[in-house]
């Protein structure tokens, strides 16, 4: 069975790192789907189909979880003893924070005035500097070992990304 | 890719006899059961007369139960036992339908599902959908010469737990070995892809009857999987019916019909829109039981214009499914069109207009879901050929989750999560001594679990008493291939459990289950014991098949005296399945189950190791 001590980079076969080859996720992920499945195991007995839907589980809680930047980010430094969400220490950066909290603003103004180029270009920005404090989160965690700040880094990607989700779906809302 | 053969050698499967395996697209307005044949072709079974289809009909009549052709007649005369369009009734209670006025039935409200009063009884969804099953097994074991030893069952991609539970339900009350629960666009998908060898990412537009499901799928070397999916378990052709059917009412000034004057005009309005796929025009005539003759003629501009907002209805699912998906609508490589409803012309052109290109049409839409099925349930049973070595990942389309304090809902499991998944949170005691825990599951995307559908309660007891948020406890959320539920409680320090499977607020209950197959037997002038045997027999067989297929391909994997012990619970399986006693066949099994526990793990480990160690060569090669 699989052995559940093992980590999501060495059930998928990938270096324990940051940066990763996402074709190499994807194929060791569907091989991996394709041995332990309940599909593949639906004619064996009880405890086989038992034991493929846990892994199964298995699998996609591991790929779920390196595929996506911030959630692969918050495992290696995981692995590394570091709660990079701990809610014990929320705080982020006063400009960070400024400059968000101004962009918020204009986005709520855009989007109640149904100004969709407004948005967009306000979307673009929030992606490109997501874009920028994940190489920064990468370099961090992969070449520099500085944790602490990766850490700090982390928090300001998923800031982004929960920022960016919002203005996506406020450009849904003022769409046709 | 060269894959590793981790079930079992060539050898072991040549001499495995096939199993009859069937697949059937439950639809709302009609259904189909499909196989694979012997040489590995897909085929829909027909009746004697050559007709595909069995129209999702159940009449309750006073010389007893038809289900199909044989009830169409009585739509019209006698609609208040003629029972159509039930799959919109499934897990619902008469307080989710908000278009309970239209069906011409005597609805009683009855906790979880509503219930339907007929000559027969009141009869639950559930069962009236048992009936249609029924039909469909009997046409496939017909066709196929013997009871039917595995079953795939199609439901909407947007099926929620409860509907997906009662369509579970209806299936073993059909006494149909159910293998999987498929959702349809995905077998849509599956019957489509194979078929045309396509690869890249599709989305699969199915409008059905009364359901409409949208799904994004993206196939690579024999994976499908599906990135997310979207829709409405209560659009479909129906309310298209039921727009022509209002305008009938407004034009030829009728005044509020009666139950047998609403089946015949809903029926015209059909074959109006029917009509109107190829023609400019539809005429509607009738007589009703006042006298009032109708004479109308539908023009497609008046069609198109009073179904617009349904069209619309459709896209807005679509473009979420897109969003969550990370995808635009141009970035797919085609749509691929399912259900009798997506022959409509203005369907056609808002698909095409939405994604950008025109849609694939080279199916047809009515089949490709049960030959999908079909494909799955063959694969399941262990048909597998050498060349069907493909693999479905599907998704959970609506989020899991628990009501927390304040009538809030706190998400577990989210949406488009890929199946089977397991997720947990820990909870902890809000009052000083709290002894126990009220924990209530509900499924949905709204913040109040008010508006979200609640799927069970249940309480976990025997907390020892602790100060306010010093106890943790754990709720798991299994969710396994079929979409279904299970969810379990646990308190950490002193490892006090409780467990569901999420049935009792809106599936049935074992017991339940059990009385509608005594009940339906007594029907049938079944011999139950007779039946109860074989269905041990039948389950021996496949028991001893697998173990002995295990055996041929890892029984290297096992000590000497571990293989004795196996190999004893083998010959006593065998020699219980010759016997007489049901009971003593189904013991025997659990004890062979319980023997090759070990032997299971072992053998997935290796399948894993082979698995990854087969990708290196690969990635070599």
């Amino acid at each position: 069975m699989i052995d559940f001590a093992r980590n999501h980079f060495e059930l998928l076969g990938l270096p324990a790192r940051y940066a990763i080859d996402v074709r190499a996720l994807e194929d060791a992920y569907r091989t991996l789907q394709r041995a332990v499945h309940p599909d593949r195991h639906a004619a064996s007995d009880d405890a086989t189909r038992r034991l493929s839907l846990q892994a199964a589980s298995r699998v996609n809680e591991a790929y779920r979880t390196l595929a996506d930047p911030v959630e692969r980010a918050r495992y290696l430094l995981s692995l590394k003893g570091v709660d990079a969400f701990d809610e014990s220490d929320t705080a982020l950066a006063f400009d960070f924070l400024e400059r968000q909290l101004d962009r918020r603003e204009r986005a709520e103004l855009a989007a109640t005035a149904r100004d969709e180029p407004a948005l967009e270009s306000l979307l673009g920005e929030v992606r490109r500097e997501a874009a920028a404090t994940e190489s920064v989160v990468a370099a961090l965690l992969d070449s520099q070992g500085a944790l602490p700040e990766a850490r700090e880094r982390l928090r300001e990607l998923k800031f982004l990304d929960r920022l960016a989700g919002d203005v996506d779906a406020m450009l849904a809302e003022a769409g046709p | 890719m060269a894959l590793m053969q981790i079930a079992e050698p060539d050898e072991a499967r040549a001499h495995r006899p096939r199993r009859r395996a069937i697949g059937i697209d439950l639809g709302t307005t009609n259904s189909l059961v499909g196989t694979v044949r012997d040489d590995g072709i897909a085929i829909v079974l027909p009746d004697a007369d050559g007709r595909t289809l069995v129209p999702s009909i159940v009449h309750y009549g006073a010389s007893g139960v038809a289900a199909g052709y044989d009830a169409v007649a009585a739509q019209t005369a006698d609609p208040q036992n003629t029972i159509v369009s039930v799959k919109r009734l499934m897990g619902r209670g008469l307080s989710d339908l908000a278009d309970a006025r239209r069906f011409p039935y005597r609805f009683v409200d009855a906790p979880g599902m509503v219930r339907i009063g007929t000559r027969d009884g009141e009869k639950s969804p559930v069962e009236v959908s048992a009936d249609i099953l029924r039909a469909l097994r009997e046409r496939a074991e017909i066709a196929l010469g013997g009871p039917v030893d595995a079953a795939v069952v199609t439901v909407p991609a947007y099926f929620d737990d409860a509907q997906r539970q009662a369509t579970k339900d209806a299936a073993r009350l059909a006494g149909l070995p159910v293998l999987r629960l498929l959702n349809e666009p995905t077998a849509a998908a599956v019957a489509y892809g194979l078929d045309h060898g396509i690869e890249g990412t599709y989305a699969v537009y199915d409008l059905g009857g009364g359901t409409f499901d949208i799904s994004i799928l993206r196939l690579t070397r024999g994976v499908f999987e599906v990135l997310a999916t979207n829709g409405d378990s209560a659009l479909g052709g129906d309310d298209f019916d039921h727009r022509v059917f209002c305008w009938i009412l407004e034009a030829a000034k009728v005044s509020p019909p009666s139950p047998e004057d609403t089946r015949l005009l809903l029926l015209r309005a059909r074959e109006a829109k029917e009509m109107l796929t190829g023609h400019e025009a539809a005429p509607i005539v009738a007589t009703l039981s006042t006298g009032q003759r109708i004479d109308l003629s539908l023009t497609a501009a008046m069609f198109s214009e009073i179904t617009r907002t349904l069209i619309e209805k459709t896209l807005a699912p679509t473009r979420r499914a897109l969003r969550d998906a990370g995808l635009e609508p141009t970035d797919l490589d085609g749509v691929v069109l399912v259900g009798g409803a997506t022959r409509m012309r203005e369907v056609r052109r808002a698909v095409a207009g939405f994604f950008g290109q025109a849609p694939l049409t080279n199916l047809n839409p009515d089949e490709v879901v049960a030959l999908g099925a079909a494909m799955q349930a063959n694969a399941l049973a262990g048909n597998r050929g050498r060349d069907d070595d493909w693999l479905l990942l599907d998704v959970i389309p609506l989020s899991l989750g628990l009501e927390t304090i304040g009538g809030l809902a706190e998400k577990i499991v989210p949406r488009n999560a890929t199946l089977p998944v397991t997720r947990a949170q820990d909870f902890t005691t809000w009052r000083d001594g709290q002894t126990a825990m009220a924990i209530h599951v509900v499924q949905g995307e709204r913040e109040r679990v008010d508006d979200c559908r609640s799927l069970a309660r249940f309480e976990l007891r025997g907390i020892p008493p602790m100060v306010a948020g010093a106890a943790r406890i754990r709720v798991t959320f299994q969710v396994d291939a079929d979409g279904l539920l299970s969810v379990s409680a646990r308190e950490q320090e002193t490892g006090v459990e409780a467990s569901i499977a999420v049935k009792p607020s809106y599936g049935l209950s074992d017991d339940e289950i059990a009385r509608m197959l005594r009940d339906s037997f007594e029907h049938a002038a079944n011999d139950m014991a007779a039946r109860a045997l074989a269905e041990a027999r039948v389950e021996a067989d496949h028991v001893a098949m697998a173990t002995q297929g295990a055996l041929a391909s890892d029984g290297d994997l096992l000590a000497a005296d571990e293989r004795t012990a196996i190999d004893a619970a083998l010959a006593r399986v065998r020699s219980a399945r010759d016997g007489a006693d049901a009971a003593a066949v189904r013991r025997a099994v659990e004890d062979l189950n319980r023997a090759t526990i070990e032997f299971a793990t072992r053998r997935m480990d290796r399948g894993v190791r082979q698995a990854l160690a087969g990708r290196a060569i690969d990635t070599l090669a």
